[in-house]
């Protein structure tokens, strides 16, 4: 067992009114698995990736990380475990920009007290592991999203975690970049990380073993609603009733992003995939058409 | 530690201007303290050097009516001291700090000096001993010293110093010339002048005073004809030389010891004011220290004007950190994510902080240097660079980044890794 959340609520003070974001969530990933959770923008994902990653507590509930509760847990216990057991991986890589890919690779080490000499040894032996054994020395700006990705990947690993948390890890780079993301994700996983990765992307969410849907900030498990979108409609139209009550307070927020999810504010992911797709829309007329291409688009367009 | 200054470096070359404009006002605060410092401590070593007088060291132990020395040109002769003996004297230089010592009686200005029936103005007359010019360290630069028969034989002879030559004779030889001292003629056999070693020496703070009025010079002639002259019983000054500079206030005061026992038990004459007299040795130390203290006290208050210099520029520090500490709140956020502790965060932006304000301690350092040897140069006062002002200058420099940096350092350690993860 990795972690296990039971019955986690989580309110956010919107001026004086506690709204809720994360309600009555329960989940336990075993050792080994591949986990995606999948969800709209809004729907409480990034605060559930939170609370997995120790960097937020829950409101109500339990939470118990590799046999710590964390709810009881100081913040100098929680610095120690998110450095010693959980690899973190941003959508934006955030990456130190003026130190290099080594440098960068080292920092959790760093902060683990581990010498100068080891810490050298293990961010090389990452770094050769995500296959950039000869961009160690470059900074980020002179790396490619996705070289900069696996910088971020070889950060999370060098501790040698026992979760490796992944957020939208895809969702700053073009696609073949981001199939070559989850393709190390994948080895990792076969070499025995446990790995959960939060993401709104189907055909991502589908590399993973396990996939759980959060929305509304309820979580269901996958054979609920089997990842496309008609289902999810389907569903908010056969269970409105029961979810009335709870949707209330954030009702305003849920409607356009069920309706039209893709004509929320645009942020820098949604100019990213667009330009992702301008430029494969126009690949596949002048070389091949990939089945799983023309889907995608069909998707989005 | 070694991280944080090395990440320091980094941080401070990346934004060069604005780092650079940060350290400005540490700079010249620094810069500022050092100059005055240095015009403190060049001028509290001329002070020094002056009274002193390198390699002198003589102690002037004089008959003082309380803190002002006696002068018979115009004071009554007192009648209860005796004329001291040289058994005294031989007790004085047996003093283990005194290296030799010379008895001698003195005039100011006295009305009664002529030269070819003209007044010889505000020069000063000197009886003195075998071992006067010895002790002051003169020399006889033209004609002979005194000799053991002109003080056998009462012989009127007088020796002036250079100035009075320059003064009254006007590029003539002044050997063999008479003067007459109170009606009487005396015939000049030398010219004495100070060893070269020895100037400017002045004897004490009245003299520094007034050492740019110029007197028109001394004339010394054997203590022997005092009497033809003056008065034959009149009491005698002493001047002693100590061994080193910090025995003349030792050597001063066993000196005064044993001339007071010339004094006899002062009885109440009809006058009143003769009783109030007894042998003084004037701490030149304590004076030159007095000196010091003067012109730091009004210096000391340049350092405060220029310690605000400082202040301004510990707020600059403090605003750019604050700047700083927003710009890299997504460090901070990724920093905390990866597991940085909040004294980690706390020691990097302190860190920070303190090399920034140092190096700017270092540039002011060097700068003040630079500026007091243009002082030294425009207004030509001496300096004299301190080390520990230096030494002083750097830690109190990066002190200023310590205190200036705390309140940015305390609010990028307290910053929410979510909240600071997710800012744009």
């Amino acid at each position: 067992m990795v972690f296990e959340l039971k019955n986690i609520y989580k309110d956010y003070l919107q001026g004086k009114e506690a709204v809720p974001v994360l309600k009555n969530i329960s989940l336990a990933v075993e050792d080994g698995e591949y986990v995606a959770i999948m969800g709209p923008s809004g729907s409480g994902k990034s605060t559930l990736m939170n609370i997995i990653g120790c960097l937020d507590k829950q409101t109500k509930g339990s939470f118990v990380f590799d046999g710590a509760d964390i709810m009881s847990c100081s913040d100098k216990q929680l610095s120690s475990i998110r450095n010693d057991k959980i690899g973190f991986v941003f959508q934006n890589f955030n990456l130190l920009p003026r130190q290099t890919a080594l440098d960068n690779v080292e920092l959790p080490l760093l902060y683990a007290g581990v010498s100068k000499r080891q810490r050298r040894e293990k961010a090389k032996e990452a770094l050769r592991r995500v296959g950039l054994e000869d961009r160690m020395n470059f900074k980020p700006t002179q790396l490619s999203g996705g070289q900069k990705q696996r910088v971020a990947i070889a950060r999370a690993i060098v501790n040698k975690p026992k979760l490796l948390l992944a957020d939208e890890p895809t969702g700053a780079l073009d696609t073949r970049s981001g199939e070559q993301v989850m393709e190390l994700f994948k080895e990792l996983n076969d070499d025995g990380v446990t790995v959960v990765m939060i993401t709104h992307e189907p055909e991502i969410a589908r590399c993973a073993k396990r996939v759980m849907y959060i929305r509304d900030g309820e979580l269901h498990s996958g054979e609920f609603a089997a990842g496309s979108r008609a289902n999810a409609v389907a569903k908010e139209e056969t269970a409105p009733a029961a979810e009335k009550v709870q949707e209330e307070a954030a009702v305003t927020k849920d409607i356009p992003a069920e309706e039209k999810p893709r004509t929320g504010p645009k942020t820098m992911t949604d100019i990213h995939r667009d330009l992702d797709d301008i430029l494969n829309r126009k690949l596949p007329e002048l070389k091949f058409s990939d089945g799983s291409d023309i889907e995608r688009k069909g998707d989005k367009i | 530690m070694l991280e944080n200054i090395r990440l320091s470096f980094q941080g401070i070359f990346s934004h060069k201007i604005r780092s650079f404009l940060t350290m400005l006002g540490i700079i010249i605060g620094i810069a500022a303290i050092i100059a005055i410092v240095s015009t403190i401590e060049g001028t509290n070593e001329q002070i020094k050097n002056n009274l002193i007088g390198s390699g002198n060291n003589t102690v002037k132990i004089t008959l003082s009516n309380g803190d002002y020395e006696a002068d018979f040109t115009w004071e009554t002769v007192p009648d209860n001291i005796r004329v001291i003996s040289e058994e005294s004297k031989k007790r004085i230089e047996d003093i283990k700090e005194v290296d030799s010592c010379t008895l001698y009686r003195t005039r100011s200005n006295p009305d009664n000096l002529f030269y070819l029936n003209r007044k010889i103005d505000s020069a000063v007359i000197y009886g003195i001993d075998e071992d006067y010019f010895d002790t002051l360290g003169y020399d006889i630069a033209e004609g002979i010293n005194f000799t053991d028969r002109h003080y056998k034989n009462f012989a009127k002879v007088a020796i002036i110093d250079s100035t009075l030559e320059r003064g009254i004779f006007e590029g003539e030889n002044p050997i063999g010339k008479q003067i007459d001292i109170s009606g009487e003629p005396f015939t000049i056999i030398g010219v004495a002048a100070k060893r070269s070693g020895f100037e400017p020496v002045i004897n004490s703070v009245d003299d520094y005073y007034t050492y740019n009025q110029t007197s028109s010079g001394l004339i010394f002639i054997p203590t022997v004809d005092w009497g033809i002259c003056f008065r034959y019983d009149e009491p005698q000054n002493c001047i002693a030389r100590a061994v080193d500079t910090d025995s003349m206030t030792n050597a001063g005061k066993k000196t005064a010891d044993i001339l007071n026992e010339n004094i006899l038990t002062p009885e109440k004459d009809t006058e009143g004011v003769s009783s109030a007299l007894e042998y003084k040795s004037e701490s030149l130390l304590e004076q030159a220290k007095a000196l010091q203290d003067l012109s730091s006290s009004t210096n000391s208050m340049l350092i405060w004007i220029a310690s605000i210099s400082l202040l301004v520029g510990g707020i600059g520090v403090m605003n750019i950190m604050l700047v700083s500490v927003t710009e890299r709140t997504r460090e901070i956020g990724l920093k905390k994510a990866l597991g940085a502790r909040k004294k980690r965060i706390l020691a990097q932006f302190l860190t920070e902080a303190a090399v920034l304000t140092s190096i700017g301690g270092i540039i002011g350092v060097v700068s003040g240097i630079g500026l007091s040897k243009v002082i030294a140069n425009i207004a030509e006062v001496p300096v004299a660079i301190s080390t520990p002002a230096i030494a002083v200058s750097v830690v109190f420099s990066m002190v200023v980044g310590i205190v200036f940096g705390l309140i940015p350092s305390i609010k990028a350690a307290n910053l929410n890794p979510i909240d600071a993860l997710r800012y744009e």
